[in-house]
């Protein structure tokens, strides 16, 4: 290992013990993996050297800036659009253009989700996106307008290291939200409780810690709350039921501010957000007295989110044995895991929403209300399989024959590309690959110059997996000898087709 | 819940002890093993919300034809059940069934609260949950769940799919998914995976990847098995080319063999026939037909009919009026076909939907479809519905 300690950035490194490095390297990688969606290619240098806590001030540092707003609906879109605007009815649209707006919506919502992936491979604000995919399945949200969805997107980007109180008054205030939950039919003669129950239940509190009356008054609150053509909020004061509500003891005439603050001040709301954020950061089974510790503090630090990343990213406890391979990849953190190590480029970048979709995770389109449920419900024999050999797919070495499930809501009777075609087109320069991906090999096989042969195998491994003594025997049955990068090549498709790179 | 260490053990050691045995030997000696002949269940989903009304048309009824001026059927193109139902005239082999005492059919089924959103709403069937709740189980999942013993193989729940459903998906254990034997035998006896799933036996712990070598490990020895059991007596019947008749051929080929499987299932669509229901539906439901034609000779011919309980449901039904582009929105409500030789109760089960008793334009459901798993497992799996739907339902009879 010592020959990989040599160069990081400008810096002179002392040399340092393997021992030493090792430790550091399985840390960065934790952290990383965590706080972000994984080494890419340049970190893996930097993995065996870097204490964590410098790596995790990067990542901090990488993710202080305000996102770019991602704009991806097209322009025959916005002139529709910008017509029913200007006429400022829906109906004046004849049934055809209602049918574009519909179609072309959903198209640029794939436009949506690639655009997303890439900055997860590519941005160094690491941080910020893994925090943001967490407001992504936190603030769980089937709505097929593209308009909205790049709004909300743009909400939990913005917010997702800001203050979480911030972030749910932008979220619940949000076309997309209100839209999905039904806000829109909320009214004073007829309340709808659907958005008051999604907000107690699965955006603060979670079940079982307030009373149905408190989600009637609630929801009473919230009358009069909606949005128009522009995907603006709007409060329609003569649809506002202005009597006197009681929510969780605090009585008056509540509006739907007075809701969101009320529902701040529960020490509950930190304690459920702390435990969902413990989960998906750390490990799979909460520790009750440090997500107890945490939730205090949160709630002292009034909700600011990068406080409590902070305090679980720098805590001892992080670092733990235990939490190594406690969490078991979602698809998009696997596939993106992958394209952060091994830059690649797809032929066809929409072949990876065939396998979002193979994989049981597709942006934009989560199972409910209460997001993507996660951990071993990954898993089953044919999800596994696929994982297992997706990075072999990647590399040419083999292809899926396989067909996604339809989706009715995204189909709306039309017959799904996946039931006519085959996953994807075969172009007839290569009949055995099917992804069409190209590897920059030499970009990540350059991270290992100068590191000596006999040590290559622990070299790649500790950049790749948290967890397992790995029998290399078995793997090196499977590498190609022939040339040094060839080796490095099989070798590393090898260990990403082991069990143990699915978990991190 | 978590995985007990034991059931690790037993099914490391199930994996790579039996290697040199055929798996159609080594099932009878294994836990749980389920006598010959046992009863299954099919289950037919028709993804994309079905046409009820299109499907068992009320012939007699006025405001059906008067809300359905273009896509009502007449009656005198139904296939006639009785006086009051006639069948969508491409239905020909269930008709047959009708006649010969091997078709329920039960109307109205649906539950409180209904959810419009294909997704959504499938996902309320296949938990079989309330619709304000969210559970990450399926119904058939968590039937594993009661009914499996440490080291079974998840091959009593199958689906012909590439891809598992919630419905298959229980806490502890979960159905296979595969669309042919062969591809499942061949993908996963590959050398690579052989060789990993021999590190699977010093995975015994409880942590995700130990997990992981677990599942690895049941799925190359339920391929293995699945794959021996589908050559032992494969069907030689006629079956149409299509994906539902290859699929059931499948399905009867395994049921033919001394598998363990006690639930299959499969799906067809998209039944979502915003425009042109008349083609789509037309042209889904000769699938069907054909299919289930076959499959219900094939399961005679071998004197199986009377073990096997097939049935069909939709995430919901569709609008009593039709829309302006030839086709219906989504609805609410929604019957279900039951078939097989040993029916408790034949033909029409209840009333034909009320066309003018509506909730904004959609049926009132008569029966919580809840009523309808229970019903299959209490008294045709023989298992504990309460602890697997976590409620009293109430039995119906078609069993």
């Amino acid at each position: 290992m010592q020959s990989i300690v040599k160069l990081c950035g400008d810096q002179i490194v002392p040399l340092i013990t393997e021992q030493m490095s090792m430790n550091h390297a399985s840390a960065n990688l934790l952290l990383l993996s965590r706080a972000g969606f994984g080494p890419s290619a340049e970190d893996i240098r930097k993995l065996g050297i870097q204490s964590p806590r410098i790596t995790y001030r990067n990542l901090r540092k990488a993710s202080s800036a305000q996102p770019e707003y991602f704009k991806v609906s097209s322009n025959m879109l916005d002139g529709l659009v910008k017509g029913i605007q200007d006429v400022g009815k829906m109906e004046q649209l004849s049934k055809e253009q209602r049918a574009q707006i519909r179609k072309q919506s959903q198209q640029d919502l794939k436009s949506l989700n690639l655009r997303w992936i890439r900055e997860m491979v590519n941005s160094p604000a690491q941080l910020r996106e893994k925090m943001a995919f967490f407001w992504h399945g936190h603030f769980a949200c089937r709505e097929i307008n593209i308009y909205f969805q790049q709004h909300l997107l743009d909400i939990i980007r913005r917010n997702a290291l800001g203050n979480f109180g911030e972030l749910l008054r932008e979220v619940s205030k949000s076309a997309s939200m209100l839209s999905f939950l039904n806000n829109q039919q909320n009214r004073k003669q007829q309340p709808n409780e659907n958005f008051a129950r999604e907000v107690m239940e699965l955006f603060t509190m979670g079940r079982g810690n307030y009373t149905e009356q408190d989600i009637k008054e609630a929801a009473r609150a919230f009358t009069g709350w909606g949005f128009n053509l522009q995907g603006e909020f709007v409060f329609r004061k003569n649809l506002h039921d202005e009597g006197v509500k009681t929510v969780l003891g605090r009585t008056g005439n509540l509006n739907g501010d007075d809701v969101l603050n009320i529902l701040l001040e529960e020490r509950q709301t930190a304690r459920y957000l702390a435990a969902k954020i413990y989960r998906f950061f750390v490990n799979e089974k909460a520790d009750a007295a440090k997500v107890q510790w945490l939730a205090e503090r949160f709630y002292k630090n009034k909700y600011d989110i990068s406080v409590l990343l902070e305090d679980i990213f720098t805590s001892d406890w992080f670092y733990e044995d235990n939490n190594l391979g406690a969490k078991i990849k979602s698809p998009i953190e696997l596939m993106v895991g992958i394209q952060r190590i091994l830059p690649m480029e797809f032929e066809q970048e929409e072949v990876q929403l065939l396998y979002q979709r193979l994989l049981g995770q597709v942006l934009f389109y989560p199972p409910n209300v209460a997001g993507w449920p996660g951990g071993e419900n990954w898993i089953d024999s044919s999800s596994l399989m696929y994982r297992l050999r997706l990075p072999r797919v990647l590399h040419d070495d083999d292809h899926f024959n396989a067909k996604p499930k339809d989706d009715d809501d995204v189909a709306m009777g039309e017959r799904m590309e996946s039931s006519q075609k085959p996953l994807v087109k075969h172009s007839k320069a290569t009949a055995k690959g099917i992804m069409n991906v190209d590897i920059n090999w030499m970009a990540y096989v350059s991270q290992f110059a100068g590191v000596d042969k006999t040590n290559l195998p622990a070299a790649i491994a500790s950049s790749l997996l948290t967890v397992g003594q790995v029998n290399l025997d078995t793997i090196h049955a499977y590498t190609e000898k022939d040339s040094r990068e060839n080796y490095i090549r099989s070798l590393t498709i090898g260990l990403m087709s082991l069990p143990e790179y699915q978990v991190s | 819940m978590l995985i007990k260490r034991r059931t690790f053990l037993q099914a490391g050691s199930l994996a790579t002890g039996s290697m040199l045995v055929p798996r159609f030997l080594k099932a009878f000696e294994q836990p749980g093993t389920l006598p010959v002949n046992q009863k299954v269940v099919v289950v037919i989903q028709l993804s994309g919300g079905n046409d009820g009304l299109n499907t068992v048309v009320p012939v007699r009824n006025d405001v059906y034809y008067s809300k359905r001026p273009r896509l009502g059927i007449r009656k005198e193109a139904a296939l006639a059940l009785g006086d009051e139902a006639g069948l969508h005239p491409s239905l020909g082999a269930f008709r047959e069934l009708y006649d010969q005492g091997n078709l329920a059919i039960l109307n109205g089924v649906g539950y409180p609260n209904p959810d419009r959103s294909h997704f959504r709403s499938m996902d309320i069937w296949h938990s079989a949950s309330d619709s304000r709740a969210y559970v990450n189980t399926g119904w058939l999942g968590r039937y594993l769940d009661a009914q499996c013993k440490p080291g079974d193989r998840p091959v009593h729940a199958m689906e012909i799919d590439d891809v598992l459903s919630l419905a298959l998906k229980g806490e502890r254990m979960k159905g296979l998914a595969f669309r042919d034997p062969r591809r499942l035998h061949g993908s996963s006896q590959e050398k690579f995976f052989k060789d990993i799933n021999q590190q699977s036996a010093s995975h015994s712990g409880e942590k995700p990847v130990d997990y992981l070598y677990k599942t690895l490990a049941e799925t190359m020895s339920s391929a293995d098995y699945i794959f021996a059991q589908s050559r032992l007596r494969p069907s030689s019947a006629n079956y149409p080319s299509t994906g539902l008749g290859q699929n059931l051929k499948t399905i009867a080929s395994l049921i033919f063999s001394d598998i363990t499987t006690r639930v299959y299932y499969v799906s067809l669509g998209s039944f979502d026939t915003h425009f042109n229901q008349e083609g789509t539906q037309k042209r889904l439901f000769t699938e069907l037909n054909d299919a289930v034609k076959a499959f219900t000779e094939d399961l005679k011919q071998h004197n199986r009919f009377d073990d096997v309980l097939m049935f069909t449901f939709s995430e919901f039904g569709r609008r009593v009026a039709q829309n302006a582009s030839g086709g219906t929105d989504h609805g609410t409500a929604n019957n279900m076909f039951f078939m097989g030789g040993a029916l408790g109760q034949k033909g029409l089960l209840n009333e034909l939907p009320n066309l003018t008793d509506l909730q904004d334009g959609d049926l009132k459901h008569q029966v919580d479809f809840r009523d309808v798993y229970a019903t299959i497992l209490h008294k045709w799996l023989e298992v504990d519905d309460k602890k697997i739907l976590g409620k009293q339902s109430a039995y119906l009879n078609f069993i």
